[in-house]
């Protein structure tokens, strides 16, 4: 493999890793507020968190492109205050990432939230723990097989994302030329070796990384078979 | 007897009202007692904060809740504890740290209880270094009850801890309530649908029906009611306080002494020397006669007078006994035809005969 074809790895690793921390820390208040909530609003918002699961993602790369463009109504205020152009660019790539990948972290933060249940909040409160002292004692440790699931979807989702990208991100080598964009490149000029090597790389590492996660999350469940005793 | 802790609380949900207004002893067990669904869960839960109700709270000096004055204490920061049914043990969290959990979330100079005072009451010393999921229920529900009590509460609220439990277990907890009962200051506001709770372990009853408070009072003296019964249809009979003077191994009987020169002889019971008790004892075990008898295997016979009487039950009179020096009262079932016989009425001096093997505790 030669030296230029590694750019687009370490680049959609570079925006796996950083839209997966944002979005953790997005996602968790999100979906603790979902969990939560007894409001009437609340499909509105979970609709909303799961559009990405169904539009194109072409459809959500062509509207971000509108609205974060320079002329485009929230593009035009982030550079206004002097905040970073968001098309063809790298800060661009992760606020699209973050968007198109949230439904696949809120969801499972949402269930490992909703499962843990009352009763071992109010056991807590009652003990003197505090609302955000609950939320550390209890809730994270709790949830955890939820993060960890959240965490790796969020991750292999922007890792193999693909119309999104490019409509927001180009295919700009180097900036925003990602693995999923590379491989459509070589397939173009007929590259199949270079596009065989990338795609099984992609293959390989993304189910790595699942089966990962549910062993791990297999083995905690094994564990922990109840939120009370 | 202070009335420390006082309220008038409402509560509206969509099938269900409470409403209460009620001040209840600043020490000892008061009962919450009634049939499911009476509301008695829900006030203690609007006790703890864990319920948005409406009204006023309060505990001695401090003002935990007031509509009026728009106060609100947060269950956190008020400083009760809660056992639940259900033990509620924190499964990420060892034996020792679920029992430290509200412990290390009290001031310092607030702890009045201490780790090893409350291994040492539940008998916890030998689960320390278990893991939680290896306890059987009533382990659990100890651990529960140790946690709670080393957040050093200064109300403590029980909702059914024994509901959940096999009889073995409640077998295995009671006594470890009743110590505490006994050596602690807390008061305690208990939950229980169970009359043989209420029987063993309440100073004082407050019987719920559709989110009201029906009756209260101290308990031997609900328990012993001779008007309305805590649980319609049930064998009426009365619940008398007594020490234990003596046990007699040979004829497998216990002394008991109800009140001063006031004995009883009931079959071996489970306590020590000089401990309190409680016993049952069924009116239909009691029959009233005008002189002493003699020749008779009836081993107890007390001089009494009878103080009211009620025709209920078709052929047969309930009677209202009160023993020597009045401390002590009892129920007395005869039929109809001996009340005339004997020419009873109230007022009456007679003599009370308990059989001895119809007393438990």
């Amino acid at each position: 493999m030669s030296g230029i074809e590694m750019v687009p790895v370490w680049l959609t690793l570079k925006l796996a890793t950083v839209t997966t921390i944002l979005l953790l820390l997005v996602a968790t208040p999100l979906a603790w507020w979902l969990a939560q909530t007894k409001s009437r609003s609340k499909p509105i918002f979970e609709a909303m968190v799961a559009l990405p699961l169904v539009l194109p993602p072409t459809v959500l790369g062509f509207y971000l492109l509108v609205l974060l463009g320079p002329e485009g109504p929230i593009g035009s205020l982030i550079e206004a205050v002097g905040g970073p152009r968001l098309v063809f660019t790298f800060a661009g790539l992760v606020f699209a990432s973050v968007l198109y990948s949230l439904p696949f972290v809120v969801q499972p933060l949402q269930n490992a939230f909703e499962s843990i249940g009352r009763a071992p909040l109010e056991v807590a409160a009652t003990l003197g723990a505090s609302a955000r002292d609950r939320f550390f004692s209890i809730v994270l440790p709790l949830a955890r097989p939820g993060f960890i699931t959240a965490a790796t979807l969020g991750f292999a989702h922007t890792l193999g994302e693909f119309g999104v990208v490019l409509m927001i991100g180009g295919n700009i080598p180097g900036k925003t030329q990602v693995l999923s964009v590379a491989i459509y490149d070589h397939v173009e000029v007929m590259e199949y070796g270079q596009a065989h090597i990338l795609s099984a790389g992609l293959l390989i590492a993304s189910f790595t990384v699942l089966l990962l996660v549910y062993m791990l999350n297999r083995r905690s469940r094994a564990k922990r078979h109840g939120y009370l005793l | 007897m202070s009335r420390d802790i006082q309220f008038r609380l409402s509560l509206k949900r969509s099938m269900f009202e409470l409403n209460v207004e009620q001040s209840i002893p600043g020490r000892g067990v008061t009962a919450l007692f009634g049939p499911s669904g009476c509301g008695k869960t829900t006030l203690l839960r609007c006790l703890a904060g864990l319920e948005q109700s409406r009204g006023e709270l309060s505990v001695g000096s401090e003002k935990w809740q007031s509509s009026s004055e728009g106060i609100f204490l947060p269950v956190d920061r008020r400083p009760i504890a809660y056992v639940f049914q259900e033990a509620g043990l924190f499964p990420h969290l060892s034996v020792k740290e679920n029992l430290l959990y509200g412990w290390k979330r009290t001031a310092e100079d607030e702890r009045r209880i201490t780790p090893d005072q409350v291994y040492q009451w539940l008998g916890l010393l030998p689960l320390i270094s278990r893991s939680v999921h290896g306890l059987s229920g009533g382990e659990k529900q100890r651990v529960a009850i140790g946690r709670a009590l080393l957040s050093s509460p200064r109300l403590l609220l029980m909702d059914e801890p024994l509901s959940a439990l096999d009889s073995a277990s409640k077998v295995e907890i009671l006594p470890f309530l009743e110590r505490l009962h006994r050596e602690l200051e807390i008061p305690v506001v208990y939950v229980t649908h169970a009359i043989e709770e209420v029987a063993q372990l309440a100073d004082y009853i407050l019987q719920m029906e559709e989110g009201r408070v029906i009756a209260e009072g101290p308990a031997l003296a609900m328990l012993s009611r001779f008007d309305r019964r805590l649980i319609p249809g049930e064998e009426p009979g009365a619940v008398v306080e007594a020490t234990v003077t003596n046990h007699d191994e040979i004829q497998y009987l216990t002394d008991l002494m109800l009140s001063k020169g006031v004995s009883l002889l009931a079959p071996h019971l489970d306590a020590t020397v000089g401990s309190p008790v409680r016993i049952r004892i069924p009116a239909r075990e009691v029959s009233i006669s005008l002189t002493v008898p003699e020749g008779t295997s009836i081993l107890n016979i007390l001089p009494a007078r009878i103080i009211d009487h009620s025709e209920g039950d078709p052929g047969r009179v309930l009677v209202q006994l009160e023993l020597k020096g009045g401390e002590t009262r009892l129920l007395s079932r005869i039929s109809r035809y001996s009340w005339d016989r004997l020419g009873l009425a109230n007022g009456m001096q007679v003599q009370a005969q308990i059989k001895s093997m119809g007393l438990a505790l």
